[in-house]
């Protein structure tokens, strides 16, 4: 179906600007856009000049804080990655060997095997789940109310999550177990059966941040107009029509955000996995970020430990900009 | 997908909107929805709060009863270690004590030393980077914003290693310093929200002679306060939440935050079936600060999430 507009529909991409006029600040205030960069026009150069000095004091510590805690650590991160350290030791240089035991290293790709398993399953039913409560709650129930309730699992820590989940999927008390062995006679090993192990972990990894992608997808349903919908039903077009045709495509921009950024914090799970299973049983939960810390704090094998820290970067970086890519690829269907 | 409406309603003669808006099928299949939703968000949390409220050794005479079992304050006792030994052991705790006074004063020391730090230091630049012209400002950032690039658990391994160089481990400073002068993010949204607002003020503070210095603390900062309150309240929840950094920073009582005491509460008893309710009660005491957070600025967090999220 077409929508037909007067004028034009607003951009995809909202500008930042115009969505935190929306959402974040006090409606009425009137707001004059700058684009960044560009000088007003009553400063002089020599006001310019008086400005480098109160500029470079309230960017130090920042700037300090990158220098030091950020940009050495990731240089230092790579160069530790062609070394043998183990703490004690100065480091010493071995050249490719860590990446060549890695290549042949059975538990390193099982790991990355699992954790892409975990980040599918995280992404597939997270995506899907939070787009449907976004929807539903823009659609039939705006309650600010429901919002915050909906939130609430953010508010927590993963361990407190993963612990409140490893209690009620507890194999013989756990109350999810008692209600399956009422309704089918048996109780499933969720954190103690390698089948289990990862899509229980995933859950409770989607049950954490549902609501906040909910709530990240809502505002970008607010900034839809809905003229657009008025549109939609004059044509004639169902609910799950103008879902489908409108509501996705107008969102993609949103729904990719999203995606990236589950995939980016499911490839990096750690701690839900500390405190459940610590990557058992017989490795069937040893995620990426747990192998590492193992390597790291168990065996004190640090250079190996960083190069694993590269690859799994390498691969975030690849896979974001591969998904990044796609979704540019797709969005000429949005005009 | 819940939302269909009932088949051949263009057919139909126009009733009023309102009925077929409050009663048709879709409405009713999206309301269900929700209400499943909203029970799976909500059901851990009263199952949180039952067992806490349970005697540990009856849990297992009646697991799936939805009010306490045994009704007693033991586990809070117990968490907060006001409980002697042989009440705890009595009850089926582990006889294992958690100072949680001192875990909490520690989260707390870290959560708001930490975001007070980054808050202060991520405006100052925000600033900078904002309502100064100076040569360079913009490469400046665009390289400081790089780091949003790099995933968070690259650096952890080699932070981890400076800290222990300069032998800060197990120090508050050696926890806050890393998180406390730079993240992108707070710089970032922060700039963002600097770069909108007007300069009318600004200049006639410049007509009256005032300096960067003073249009930042008494034009700036309070025109910001909206969203400065904003990216405390998420560095807040964050640090409060953080778990990984910790764990490699800290091996003490005396500086670990309560998330990792829970992971220690938890593992104290590994043969005898864990004290579930105890770890509950200390569970629910530990996020309480953040529930409470939530109930006083509720609408802004919410709203908040939108915000950072339309980059």
């Amino acid at each position: 179906m077409v929508v037909t507009s007067q004028g034009n529909p607003t951009t995809p991409v909202p500008p930042p600007s115009a969505a935190v006029a929306t959402t974040a600040t006090r409606p009425g205030r009137p707001r004059t856009v700058r684009k960044p960069g560009r000088h007003t026009p009553t400063r002089s150069a020599a006001a310019r000049r008086r400005d480098l000095p109160a500029a470079l004091l309230l960017i130090f510590p920042a700037v300090a804080g990158f220098a030091v805690f950020f940009a050495y650590p990731t240089l230092r991160g790579i160069y530790l990655s062609f070394t043998d350290f183990h703490v004690l030791t100065p480091p010493h240089w071995v050249g490719l060997a860590n990446f060549r035991e890695m290549s042949g290293d059975d538990v390193f790709w099982h790991s990355l095997l699992v954790t892409v398993y975990f980040v599918v399953l995280s992404v597939c039913f997270g995506t899907l789940i939070s787009l449907v409560t976004a929807v539903v709650l823009h659609r039939v129930a705006r309650s600010s109310v429901l919002r915050g309730v909906i939130l609430l699992p953010f508010l927590i820590s993963n361990v407190i999550a993963a612990l409140v989940w490893q209690w009620m999927l507890d194999p013989q008390l756990g109350v999810v177990n008692i209600v399956l062995r009422h309704l089918t006679g048996h109780s499933i090993l969720f954190f103690g059966s390698g089948g289990w192990a990862i899509p229980s972990l995933a859950a409770i990894s989607v049950w954490k941040w549902m609501g906040y992608y909910a709530l990240l997808i809502f505002a970008g349903l607010q900034t839809i107009p809905p003229t657009i919908y008025e549109a939609g039903r004059v044509d004639g077009a169902s609910e799950v029509q103008m879902f489908r045709r409108l509501t996705v495509p107008l969102l993609r921009p949103i729904l990719v955000m999203v995606v990236v950024l589950t995939v980016i914090n499911s490839f990096q799970v750690f701690d839900i996995v500390q405190v459940t299973t610590r990557g058992g049983p017989a490795n069937a939960s040893n995620v990426l970020q747990m192998y590492i810390f193992d390597k790291a704090f168990r065996q004190f094998d640090f250079g190996y430990a960083a190069t694993l820290s590269l690859a799994l970067f390498a691969l975030l970086i690849t896979v974001t900009f591969t998904q990044l890519r796609l979704a540019r690829a797709g969005e000429s269907d949005l005009n | 997908m819940a939302v269909t409406l009932a088949p051949g309603r263009t057919a139909l003669p126009r009733r009023p909107r309102q009925d077929t808006r409050r009663f048709s099928p879709g409405r009713i299949a999206a309301w269900i929805y929700l209400g499943v939703i909203v029970l799976a968000t909500l059901f851990p949390f009263y199952w949180i709060l039952r067992t806490a409220l349970s005697n540990n050794y009856k849990l297992a005479t009646d697991p799936s009863s939805p009010l306490p079992v045994g009704f007693t304050w033991g586990a809070f006792e117990r968490a907060l270690g006001i409980a002697s030994t042989a009440e705890a052991q009595a009850q089926g705790g582990s006889g294992a004590s958690l100072d949680i006074a001192l875990y909490l004063r520690n989260s707390l020391i870290y959560a708001s030393v930490q975001t007070a730090l980054i808050v202060l230091f991520s405006a100052c630049a925000a600033y900078a980077f904002s309502r100064l012209h100076w040569r360079g400002r913009d490469l400046v950032f665009n390289v400081l914003i790089s780091a949003l690039m790099v995933p968070g658990v690259f650096t952890l391994l080699p932070n981890f290693v400076l800290v222990k160089d300069l032998g800060l481990t197990n120090t508050f400073a050696g926890l806050i310093l890393p998180g406390g002068l730079f993240q992108a993010f707070t710089l970032f949204f922060l700039r963002q929200f600097m770069l909108g607002l007007s300069s009318e003020v600004e200049e006639a503070a410049i007509i009256d002679g005032a300096g960067p210095l003073r249009i930042f603390l008494r034009i700036i900062l309070p025109m910001s306060s909206a969203p400065l309150a904003t990216v405390s309240l998420l560095m807040f929840v964050n640090a409060w939440n953080d778990y990984f950094w910790p764990l490699l920073i800290t091996n003490g009582q005396n500086v670990q935050p309560l998330t990792l005491a829970l992971g220690v509460f938890k593992q104290s008893s590994p043969q005898a079936a864990p004290d579930w309710a105890g770890l509950m009660a200390a569970a629910l005491i530990a996020a309480l600060p953040m529930l409470l957070l939530f109930i006083a600025f509720g609408k802004r967090v919410v709203n908040s999430i939108g915000f950072s999220g339309l980059k």
